[in-house]
């Protein structure tokens, strides 16, 4: 058996007293493509960020390649991509200069870019598309176009876990093509992905495995559901909304 | 020009191009993480340690240089913290400053126009030593934000993206609250106390209406901050008008000009490509929803 790349035990998060994860255990192996589902508010995002040490546990472990997060130290082996960008402060930044800082992780403070980092950069925004648009401010793209940039981020930094927190959230078409195919080439490079997802869409081929986050708890870990029946089941779940505007809680709870 | 051959006046420029170069280059980081408005804060408090440096008899810059180091820290713990009651506490530590600093300086010998020196500069009275401790400092300053770019470009863009790279977060964010609070006091002579924000914030906002990158904007902020300094210390030599006050209209005014040229340029280019600018978008189809 391949080594553990995320290891979660017991994990537990609350907010202000308010439990988010109650008792989440979760193992992912090099190679595997885990795609977290669950319905809003159900703690899925909770749970990555509490991987990445985002938010702090009140209980249980995580251990990231084999090492407790707290003494985790080698972040470049590790590409985070958020929901979204920050508006910021209005600052304009180039798409390059915000995939540039992917480097980072990798370079540290101190180190001017090299070649090294310029060329990677290169293939990143090259991977997902967006090469012709490098040097356009990130606030005139499309949001998915905004998306695809914060995955060449990502990318840029060569890592070998991606962690994507709902990467296809009212993303594009065109977008998500790029990205599923962006990922497929990340997976056969030997690449681990744990992804937060509302609904798979093209991702769903390229799925190893799915993990369903309900009311804090893993209700499912195993093969990807299969939507039809999943519905149809009597506590049935909506992993995916019918509309974006429809309010969560009237059919999460 | 003739004005130029005395030696006050020397330093008066000197120190002044100094801080309208390093001013706008930390200024950048500040306004990409809405904190615009820190200037002023870590100058309120630094009044405090103006007052009390007049109250010891000791340098009142230094005195403010440690006060409003330790402010910008405090400033940066709270806001860290991420609580609604940051802004409350953000607002106790202003008027705490300000207070502090005229009820000190009303305690010591000062005059009131002492007091005026520090509220709105005093280029005048700059002497040959503080000319080399703002030459020093705000080249100390300029070097570490341009060599930090990359770094402090990414916590101000994305704090919790910089933290999951592994970038020392906390320690970049003191940096830019120490070197906050040292361009404040290094900038206190030239333009004051309450004027200070302004030659962080303004080029940077003058030039991000026209560029189109972080770095372009950094290098366009500091020749605005450079020029608007070089002139307002020009205009109020031969106008007999407050340097500080000049300094910062020309800035504003430097604003105003970029903002009428870019918006009837856009106006223009809009007009001579109209087709191009409809279809430079793809049409966004969100899938999901049925």
């Amino acid at each position: 058996m391949s080594t553990p790349v995320i290891a979660v035990e017991h994990g537990v998060v609350g907010y202000d007293g308010r439990p988010v994860l109650r008792d989440v255990s979760l193992t992912v192996t090099a190679g595997e493509v885990v795609a977290i589902l669950g319905a809003n508010g159900s703690g899925k995002s909770t749970l990555i960020r509490a991987v990445l040490g985002l938010v702090p546990l009140s209980a249980g472990s995580v251990t990231l390649f084999d090492r407790p997060l707290r003494r985790f130290r080698q972040w470049a082996r590790i590409g985070y991509v958020p929901q979204r960008l920050g508006a910021g402060g209005g600052v304009p930044a180039t798409v390059r200069e915000v995939v540039a800082s992917g480097r980072l992780a990798r370079r540290g403070v101190l180190r001017p870019p090299g070649r090294a980092d310029r060329a990677a950069v290169d293939a990143a925004l090259l991977a997902v598309g967006l090469a012709d648009r490098a040097g356009d401010p990130v606030a005139t793209l499309s949001g998915g176009q905004q998306q695809r940039t914060l995955i060449a981020r990502a990318l840029a930094g060569q890592p070998e876990l991606l962690v994507l927190d709902e990467p296809t959230a009212g993303v594009d078409a065109a977008s998500q093509e790029a990205f599923a195919s962006a990922l497929r080439d990340f997976v056969a490079d030997g690449g681990t992905v744990l992804l937060v997802a509302h609904e798979l869409g093209p991702l769903r081929p390229v799925i190893s495995r799915a993990v369903v986050v309900h009311e804090g708890r893993i209700a499912h870990d195993g093969a990807v559901p299969d939507p039809a029946g999943h519905h149809a089941e009597p506590d049935h779940d909506h992993v995916h909304p019918h509309c974006y505007d429809e309010p969560a809680g009237l059919w999460s709870n | 020009m003739g004005l130029f051959q005395y030696s006050y006046m020397q330093h008066a420029l000197i120190g002044a191009l100094v801080i309208g170069l390093a001013a706008p280059a930390l200024g950048i980081y500040l306004v990409q993480r809405r904190l615009a408005l820190i200037g002023d804060g870590v100058g309120h408090v630094a009044l405090t340690g103006v007052g009390a440096g007049l109250l010891l008899n000791r340098s009142p810059v230094l005195v403010a240089v440690l006060v409003a180091t330790a402010g910008a820290i405090a400033i940066e713990v709270v806001r860290a913290r991420g609580r609604t009651s940051g802004d409350l506490a953000l607002a106790l530590l202003f008027y705490g400053g300000i207070a502090g600093g005229v009820l000190l300086v009303g305690l010591s010998d000062a005059t009131s126009a002492n007091l005026n020196a520090y509220l709105f500069g005093s280029l005048i009275t700059t002497s040959r030593a503080d000319v080399i401790t703002i030459a020093v400092l705000g080249a100390a300053i300029l070097v570490t934000m341009i060599a930090l770019r990359p770094a402090l470009f990414a916590v101000s863009h994305d704090e919790e993206y910089a933290r999951v790279s592994g970038l020392p977060v906390r320690t970049l964010n003191l940096l830019i609250a120490v070197s906050t609070a040292v361009t404040v006091t290094i900038a206190m002579r030239a333009v004051g106390v309450l004027l200070i924000s302004a030659l962080m914030v303004v080029p940077v906002a003058t030039a991000q209406q026209i560029t189109r990158g972080f770095r372009s904007t950094m290098t366009a902020a500091m020749a605005l901050g450079l020029f608007a300094a070089g002139s307002g210390i020009w205009v109020a030599a031969t106008a007999d008008t407050a340097p500080g006050a000049s300094v910062v209209l020309v800035a504003i005014a430097s604003f105003l000009v970029v903002a009428v040229a870019g918006g009837v340029w856009r106006k223009l280019r809009q007009r001579s490509t109209p087709v191009a600018a409809s279809t430079a978008e793809p049409h966004e189809v969100v899938l999901g929803r049925s």
